[in-house]
C-alpha cells in the first residue's frame, strides 16, 4: 500500500538554513534613507522625529521620501499576499531610487524587509534581486545606531528606572532586545528593570489583536501588570505595534504608566533640553 | 468500564471556548505555573546555546532527510518489521485504522485492552472505537488515566492531565474510586498504579504509540517513563503498536540526537526513564514478551501534507509539545480551547491536513505570530512561516482549486475589497498623503469605538501632524532635499 506514497514529489523536502552568520556591518555611511512605518507615520510622528534628529547628530544625512506609506505587513500576516506584494514593490521602487541604506524606527517593518519581502517575491528572480540588495541595506534604527554608526551616548537626565519592552517578531529576527539594551546601558542614569515575563509577546501580532481580542487582550493585561509592577517608572520601546497595543490598554485600564518609543527617550536623555523630565 | 468520551466541549468555536478557558482563573493558573516550569527544565537542558543549535539543526536535516525518502523508508521498513515477525499494517483512514486494531482484538477474543500513552491512538478516537464494541480500552499512563476517568481529552500532548493540580486530581480519584481526599502526589500515584498493575496481568491485548520507527533494523522505539509503556508493551500476549507514516527514520544512529533532543525539549531530561526498543515478538528460547506484535501505520491526512513542499515539513514533529510549553496562546487557554486532538502551535498546523482547514478555521489566526514556537522547535519547524501559509490558503476564493484540504473556509468578498482598498491607498503616494491630511486634521473626529479594538484599547487618536509632514519641514530647514 506504500505506492499511496508515490503520488507526493519527493523531493520537495526543505530543509531549514543554516544558522545566519553574525551580521557584518558597513562603515557610516554619508546619507540614509529613513523608512518612517505607517503606525509612527500617524501615531507617534515625533519618534520618528527624533529618530532622525538622533541620526543627524551623528554626522548622517537623512532623506524622508515622500511617497513611501507601509511596508505590507498587515496585509501579509494576514494572508493577503497579492496586495501584500504590490505594497511591497510599491516602497522597494521608492526605496530603490536612491539605494541608500535604510533605516526603520521599528523593527518588526524592519524584520519585513529583510526577511518576508524574499519570501514575497521568491518566484520573481529579478526583483528577488533587488529584494536581497534592500534587505542587505536595511537597518532598525537601534542597531544603526549602535553597530553602524558606533553612537557614545552622553546621558543629560536625571536618574531613572525603565523597563524596556521589545517586539518578539522583531527580537527574534532583528536581535533587537540585545541593541536596545547596550543602547540603554550607555546611558548612565537610567537603570534597566527586568519585568516578569519579558520576553513574553504583547499581545499585539496586527490583526490578531483585532481577530481574536479576548485572547490578545489577555496577553496585553498580562504585559501591563508586570510592566507596572516592576518598579519601573515608564516602558521605552522601538516598535510602534506594541507601543499602540501596550499604551492603548494602559488608557484603557486607566493607569497612569505608560511608555514611549525609544527614540524619543533617547534623545530627550541625551539632548539636554528636556532633561529631568523623566525620573 | 465502557464510556463514551466527548470529542469536545459545547462550545463550538475557538473564540468561545477561549473566552470560556480565560475566565476560568484556576485554569489558568494552572497552565501558567506548568508552563513555565517547563519553560525553566528546557532551558536549563540546553545550557551551551550552540550546542542546542548544532542539535536542532542536525535534527531538522535527519527529519528532512527521512521524509525526502519516505516511500522508500516505509518500504524498508515494512520489509524489516516483517522478517522481524511483526506484522505491518497500513491505514489510510482513523476508520480503517481502528477497525484494523479491533479486527487484531476480535482474533484473539480479546475484551481487555491497556493502552500506553499514544497520541495517534487519540487521533482514531480508538477508545470509544472499541467500546462500542464492547472492548474495554483502559489508559495506562497516569496523565491519561486521569483524563480517561474524567471523561475528558488530553489538554497538552506530553502531559495529558496538565490542567488538572493535584486538588484536582484528589477530589476526581475520591469521586470515581472512592479514594480517601490527598494532595500529596506521590500517594495519588500509587492509588492509580494500584488499579493498574492488575490491570496490565489481566489485558488480552496492550496497545502503544511509537516515536521512532528505524527502517534498517526494524525496531520501534518508545519512550515513557513510567514504565506503563514497558508494561502495556510486554504483559499482554498482543501488542499493537499505531503510529503515523512520519515516524520513520534510516537508521539507528539517527534516533540518538532525536531522542535527546525529544526528551531536553520535553520535559528538560537527558533521557526517560525507560527507553523500549522493540524488535519483535517473543523468540522461542525467550521468557516474555507478547506472542504477536503489530504495527499499524496510520495516513489520516498526512500525504497531503507531504505532497507540498512548505507543507511538508509539519511532518517533521517529534511530538516533543516544547511548541506549546513556549506558546503565550496556549499557556492563557489551554489545550481543550482548540477543541482537537492536537493543540497548540503543532496543532495549528497539522489539524487542517487532517480534518480539513474549514473544520478549524480559527486556529491560524489565532496566534499573534510572535515566533517563540519556531524559535523552540527542535526539529526547525518555521511554524509562524506556515500558520501564515495558512493563513493565505483559509482566505483563497473557495471556486479554485485549493492546495490544503479545506482551503477557503475564511474567504470574504468584503474583506477581499478591504485590502484592495488598503493597498490602493498605500500604492498611490497622492492618495496616502491625503488620507494622512484629512486623518491628522480631523482627529478630533476619530472613532470612539474602533471594532473589537476598543473592547481592550482606547480608541486610537492620530497624531497633529504626520511624520511625513514634520519630516518634511525638518529636512527642509536642514536643506536636506527629501530624495
Ligand atoms: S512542532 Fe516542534 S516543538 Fe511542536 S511538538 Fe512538534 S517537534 Fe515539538
Amino acid at each position: 500500500m506504500s505506492q499511496l506514497f508515490y503520488d507526493a514529489a519527493p523531493n520537495a523536502t526543505r530543509v531549514s538554513p543554516e544558522r545566519e552568520p553574525d551580521r557584518q556591518y558597513p562603515e557610516k555611511p554619508e546619507a540614509v534613507t529613513l523608512f518612517g512605518t505607517c503606525v509612527v507615520d500617524l501615531f507617534f510622528p515625533e519618534a520618528g522625529l527624533d529618530a532622525i534628529r538622533l541620526l543627524e547628530r551623528e554626522g548622517v544625512r537623512v532623506y524622508f521620501p515622500q511617497e513611501q506609506s507601509c511596508c505590507g505587513q498587515p496585509a501579509w500576516t494576514s494572508g493577503y499576499r497579492d496586495e501584500a506584494k504590490a505594497v511591497a514593490r510599491a516602497q522597494l521602487d521608492i526605496l530603490d531610487r536612491s539605494g541608500l541604506p535604510v533605516v526603520v524606527p521599528s523593527g518588526s517593518c524592519a524584520g519585513m524587509f529583510r526577511h518576508h519581502y524574499p519570501a514575497l517575491f521568491a518566484d520573481e528572480p529579478d526583483t528577488l534581486k533587488r529584494v536581497e540588495a534592500l534587505a542587505e541595506r536595511t537597518f532598525e534604527l537601534t542597531e544603526f545606531l549602535l553597530k553602524v554608526c558606533r553612537v557614545q551616548l552622553a546621558d543629560r537626565g536625571a536618574p531613572s528606572k525603565i523597563a524596556l519592552h521589545t517586539s518578539c517578531s522583531a527580537r527574534r529576527e532583528m536581535n533587537t532586545h540585545l541593541h536596545a539594551r547596550e543602547l540603554l546601558q550607555q546611558l548612565e542614569g537610567v537603570e534597566r528593570i527586568d519585568h516578569d515575563h519579558e520576553s513574553e509577546c504583547c499581545g499585539f501580532g496586527g490583526t490578531f489583536s483585532v481577530r481574536m481580542p479576548e485572547v490578545s487582550g489577555a496577553m496585553v493585561k498580562d504585559k501591563t501588570r508586570s510592566l507596572i509592577d516592576s518598579g519601573a517608572v515608564e516602558m521605552v520601546t522601538a516598535d510602534g505595534g506594541c507601543l499602540m497595543n501596550i499604551n492603548g490598554s494602559l488608557e484603557k485600564q486607566k493607569k497612569s504608566f505608560r511608555g514611549r518609543h525609544l527614540a524619543s527617550f533617547l534623545w530627550e536623555r541625551t539632548n539636554g533640553a528636556n532633561a529631568g523630565e523623566v525620573a | 468500564m465502557s464510556q463514551r468520551i466527548p470529542v469536545t466541549e459545547l462550545t463550538p468555536d475557538f473564540r468561545g471556548r477561549a473566552e470560556e478557558a480565560l475566565a476560568d482563573g484556576q485554569l489558568r493558573n494552572n497552565f501558567r505555573v506548568a508552563m513555565d516550569s517547563l519553560m525553566t527544565k528546557r532551558a536549563n537542558a540546553f545550557p551551551d546555546a550552540d550546542e542546542r543549535e548544532g542539535l536542532r539543526e542536525l535534527g531538522n536535516r535527519i527529519k528532512a532527510g527521512a521524509l525526502s525518502r519516505l516511500p522508500d523508508l516505509l518500504e524498508q521498513l515494512e520489509q524489516k518489521l516483517t522478517e522481524n515477525g511483526v506484522k505491518v499494517h497500513w491505514a489510510e483512514t482513523v476508520e480503517e485504522a481502528n477497525s484494523l486494531v479491533h479486527g487484531i482484538i476480535e482474533a484473539r477474543k480479546g475484551s481487555q485492552v491497556v493502552k500506553g500513552k499514544s497520541m495517534v491512538s487519540e487521533e482514531m478516537e480508538m477508545n470509544d472505537y472499541l467500546a462500542e464494541r464492547g472492548v474495554e480500552c483502559l489508559e495506562s499512563d497516569m496523565g491519561e488515566y486521569i483524563v480517561q476517568l474524567d471523561n475528558e481529552k488530553p489538554s497538552h500532548i506530553i502531559m495529558p492531565a496538565i490542567h488538572k493540580n493535584a486538588r484536582q486530581v484528589s477530589k476526581l480519584f475520591h469521586d470515581k474510586l472512592g479514594e480517601p481526599e490527598t494532595e500529596d502526589v506521590n500517594q495519588l500515584i500509587q492509588i492509580g498504579r494500584r488499579t493498574l498493575r492488575r490491570k496490565f496481568m489481566e489485558a488480552d491485548v496492550g496497545v502503544s504509540g511509537v516515536n521512532f520507527a528505524i527502517a534498517e533494523t526494524g525496531t520501534l522505539l518508545l519512550v515513557e517513563n513510567e514504565g506503563n509503556g514497558r508494561m502495556s508493551t510486554t504483559a499482554p500476549p498482543v501488542h499493537i503498536a499505531v503510529t503515523g507514516i512520519e515516524k520513520v527514520v534510516p537508521n539507528l544512529r539517527d534516533v540518538v540526537p532525536l531522542v535527546s533532543l525529544l526528551t531536553r525539549s520535553a520535559l528538560g531530561q537527558p533521557i526517560t526513564t525507560y527507553v523500549n526498543l522493540i524488535s519483535g515478538p517473543r523468540k522461542p528460547d525467550e521468557l516474555d514478551g507478547p506472542e504477536e506484535v503489530h504495527l499499524v501505520l496510520l495516513d489520516n491526512g498526512r500525504t497531503g501534507a507531504f505532497a507540498d513542499a512548505q507543507m511538508r515539513q509539519t511532518l517533521n514533529c517529534i511530538r516533543c509539545g516544547a511548541c506549546m510549553n513556549h506558546c503565550p496562546v496556549y499557556t492563557r487557554v489551554g489545550g481543550h480551547t482548540y477543541g482537537e486532538v492536537y493543540p497548540g502551535p503543532i496543532g495549528k498546523i497539522i489539524t487542517p491536513h487532517m480534518a480539513g482547514l474549514d473544520k478549524v478555521p480559527d486556529h491560524p489566526s489565532a496566534s499573534s505570530l510572535c515566533g517563540a514556537c519556531g524559535e523552540v522547535c527542535p526539529v526547525k519547524i518555521p511554524i509562524p512561516e506556515l500558520l501564515q501559509r495558512l493563513r493565505q490558503e483559509n482566505v483563497k476564493n473557495p471556486e479554485q482549486p485549493q492546495q490544503v484540504k479545506g482551503g477557503g473556509a475564511k474567504y470574504s468578498r468584503t474583506e477581499r475589497w478591504i485590502w484592495r482598498g488598503w493597498q490602493m491607498l498605500n500604492t498611490r503616494p497622492a492618495l496616502y498623503r491625503s488620507f494622512l491630511w484629512a486623518a491628522t486634521r480631523f482627529r478630533v473626529l476619530a472613532p470612539k469605538k474602533a471594532g473589537s479594538w476598543t473592547e481592550n484599547h482606547s480608541a486610537p487618536v492620530p497624531a497633529r501632524r504626520s511624520l511625513h509632514d514634520l519630516a518634511a519641514r525638518h529636512l527642509d530647514q536642514n536643506g536636506g532635499r527629501p530624495s
